[in-house]
């Protein structure tokens, strides 16, 4: 019983194209799910990695004894902080008893785009370290923010706004105490303005930051 | 046989080569080569792609109907792709972080539908294996050479960041052709691209030109000969 419909050359040749576009999808994604499944654990693993890395650098290893990617609280848009979708701040604890902060900031007036921080802050308010995560300066101009390209950001360890008052916190130029590069003034500028917002925004939320049990 | 394989590699790498003949591909070309290492990696991660495209599609090449063939081409790449860009991903992380978006823009990379629709649909799987390589190699050769060309005017270094792809270890491999050197801004921003782009297709034409005035030379007969 064959309907005419269906002997007419062209719906015949439609139904074997759309066949076999449907089989190659089917092989393709079998595969994507395949190397998807094999991949995720070692990817996950690496971003930790990297991640756990990155703490290190900014917050002796000895300070803390908890898992620092398990304990954190969701912060919501802050104009102190820059941040304009939810960060996680990561706490970090010695015997269950609050030691530090890593806070990630985001500065909107670099010289090009966003420059994003992760900065760590010690339980007295003083910072451990600061590191660029991304930005988009001028290579060879002003990067040297970035710690691949100068030691300039090691400029704030040990920083508090007890140790230097805040009107001290701006570029020599703006007759502050920070140092910078003749030539790229804006970059190190945004740069000192969102760490000391970031240190502002820790002693406005140092209880709520402390109350955290994972 | 065997001449057609020499003449795959010979087009792929020289005669028809992808960066400064065909000058397809070039977002990658242009955005990627500020490091003799970025512009390698980026080289091998689209040879590789193009080589498994070559080869996924010839073997089934009578089975496409020309009308859908595109679409199917553009599944086969958009898997391969991401597939390694998943690998780079989980095996060498650093190196991922790099190389960034530039990886799955592979998939829109004219020059890898460009071989499939024009080499692996009209031949059998191992000459088009061979095509889709050594069109990527071309490339390849290409971005590393126009990155270490950026690499040693603009930062006076050679292979920077080469342990991103092999491991801290690797380090060691980082050259510094010119010591104490302040670097040159142009080199390493896109205006620098452009220019060694150039430079490298100047260079190609002159070596051909050079190549066939000498062919030439020994055979005047070529010569118009005016007829009255």
């Amino acid at each position: 019983m064959s309907s005419p419909l269906f002997n007419s050359p062209l719906i015949k040749n439609a139904i074997k194209t759309a066949i076999t576009m449907l089989a190659f999808a089917f092989i393709g994604t079998s595969l994507l799910a395949y190397v998807f499944d094999i991949t995720r654990a070692p990817i996950e693993a690496s971003e930790k990695e990297a991640r756990l890395a990155l703490f290190k650098e900014i917050l002796p290893l000895k300070l803390y004894n908890n898992d620092l990617l398990k304990e954190t609280v969701e912060i919501s848009p802050n104009d102190l902080l820059g941040n304009r979708t939810s960060t996680t701040a990561n706490i970090a604890k010695y015997n269950n008893k609050t030691v530090g902060v890593v806070l990630e900031a985001i500065a909107h007036d670099g010289y090009s785009g966003d420059i994003k921080l992760l900065i760590a802050i010690r339980a007295d308010g003083s910072i451990s370290g600061v590191r660029v995560l991304a930005h988009k300066e001028t290579p060879g101009l002003g990067d040297y923010i970035d710690i691949a390209h100068s030691k300039w950001i090691k400029l704030f360890d040990d920083e508090s706004v007890s140790k230097t008052a805040e009107t001290h916190w701006q570029v020599k130029k703006d007759g502050g105490k920070f140092d910078y590069m003749v030539g790229a003034t804006i970059t190190p500028r945004a740069v000192v303005k969102a760490v000391l917002k970031a240190l502002q925004f820790y002693e406005l939320n140092k209880q709520a930051l402390f109350a955290v049990t994972p | 046989m065997s001449n057609l394989y020499k003449e795959i590699t010979l087009n792929g790498l020289w005669k028809q080569n992808t960066g400064v003949v065909q000058l397809l591909g070039l977002c990658p070309t242009l955005a990627v080569t500020t490091t003799a290492v970025n512009g390698l990696s980026l080289g091998i991660a689209t040879a590789l792609v193009m080589a498994a495209s070559n080869g996924s599609v010839s073997p089934v090449r009578k089975f496409i109907p020309n009308e859908i063939r595109v679409p199917v081409f553009i599944l086969v790449i958009a898997v391969l792709v991401t597939v390694i860009d998943l690998s780079i991903n989980a095996f060498a992380h650093p190196l991922h972080k790099v190389l960034g978006i530039f990886i799955p823009l592979i998939v829109v990379n004219c020059i890898v539908l460009a071989r499939v629709e024009s080499f692996a649909v009209k031949n059998s799987p191992a000459p088009s294996i061979l095509d889709g390589f050594m069109m990527g190699l071309g490339l390849a050769l290409v971005l590393g050479l126009l990155g270490a060309m950026r690499e040693i005017i603009g930062k006076g270094t050679l292979f920077s960041g080469i342990d991103l792809a092999f491991g801290p270890s690797a380090k060691q491999f980082v050259l510094t052709i010119i010591p104490d050197y302040h670097g040159f801004l142009l080199a390493v921003l896109p205006p620098g691209a452009f220019l060694g782009l150039g430079s490298l297709i100047a260079l190609r034409n002159w070596i051909e030109i050079r190549k066939t005035a000498k062919n030439n030379t020994p055979t005047p007969a070529l010569k118009p000969i005016l007829s009255h």
